[in-house]
């Protein structure tokens, strides 16, 4: 296994920040170790007739498709609908099915930020997001100092985020940690009501949704 | 085939979460330990990850909650403001009535 400090030593840094996290392991060609593991499972299950190589493309395209896209569209239909907005709120999965998006959780539970409380999502045990609505989480979401920081000193890591939250706003830090996924709902602009959904839809981005940015 | 067991805690019931000796796919993490919080949301039955993880697939399905605790009493962070919470999910196994 490379584990190059030569080339990328700590002392090239003019700033402070911490351990780094191996995110991918690769080589000096830039092959990746873990995607010559999967490579070569593959390649026994393909010559064993377990597994198509079509079959693993379509896998992937399931994976990829989701996207905050479809975030953005069912935060919109709250933002316009306020029956449809109740519903989200008490059952997240059946309401976001309602409107055509598959879900693979279990449940999606939805947090309303409102002029008097923000919401953050993190998962300090690995990973978990809300996949099916939101597509793959940002890197900086699986780093080992978001994950850490973001439950204890919550206020700080949305400064560094741009957020700097009034002191009498409350702040509730959600741990994703076992069977539930979250989606914060942000605060609809006071000029919903004029807008299309494009351009509200435009409004809604992927930290809005985790609540980095509110 | 047992009936379905009503839920042990109810939303507003104060609760401590465990801390038990265990090892393998624990999914509650250390901070919350021995920790004292309220319940605010019921999740319904969901099978243990420390089962799953060992390919025990057929249950039993424990109750899991979703957990508040101020964020004061987790941490000693002077920027945590009075009023701020954590929510996180514990099984009913991790819990005991405080």
């Amino acid at each position: 296994m490379h584990n190059d400090h030569e080339n990328h030593s700590h002392e090239d840094h003019d700033h402070q920040h911490e351990d780094h996290e191996a995110l991918v392991v690769e080589d000096d060609a830039g092959n990746l170790e873990s995607q010559i593991i999967i490579d070569a499972l593959q390649d026994v299950l393909i010559s064993k007739g377990l597994l198509t190589a079509p079959e693993v493309t379509k896998e992937i395209e399931k994976l990829e498709s989701p996207g905050v896209h479809l975030g953005a569209k069912v935060v919109v239909k709250a933002w316009k609908d306020s029956e449809y907005k109740q519903r989200l709120l008490s059952n997240g999965k059946s309401a976001i099915q309602e409107i055509g998006v598959a879900v693979g959780e279990a449940q999606i539970v939805v947090v309303e930020n409102t002029d008097t409380v923000h919401n953050l999502i993190t998962c300090t045990l690995c990973s978990c997001y809300p996949r099916s609505i939101l597509g793959q989480p940002p890197s900086w979401y699986i780093s080992k100092a978001y994950r850490a920081r973001a439950v204890r000193e919550p206020r700080k890591v949305l400064s560094e985020f741009g957020l700097d939250l009034d002191e009498d706003i409350q702040l509730i830090v959600h741990d994703s940690n076992a069977d539930m996924r979250y989606l914060v709902l942000p605060m609809a602009p006071d000029e919903a009501a004029q807008l299309d959904s494009h351009d509200l839809e435009a409004l809604v981005t992927r930290d809005r949704l985790i609540g980095v940015s509110r | 085939m047992s009936t379905a067991k009503a839920a042990r805690f109810a939303i507003g019931d104060r609760v401590r979460v465990l801390d038990l000796d265990k090892s393998g796919h624990v999914r509650i993490p250390a901070y919350v330990r021995g920790k004292c919080g309220k319940i605010v949301q019921y999740c319904g039955k969901y099978l243990n990850p420390e089962d799953l993880s060992i390919g025990k697939t057929s249950g039993p399905a424990f109750d899991l909650y979703r957990v508040e605790f101020t964020q004061a009493s987790l941490w000693d962070e002077p920027r945590n403001q009075s009023q701020d919470r954590l929510i996180i999910e514990i099984y009913d196994h991790w819990l005991t009535a405080a």
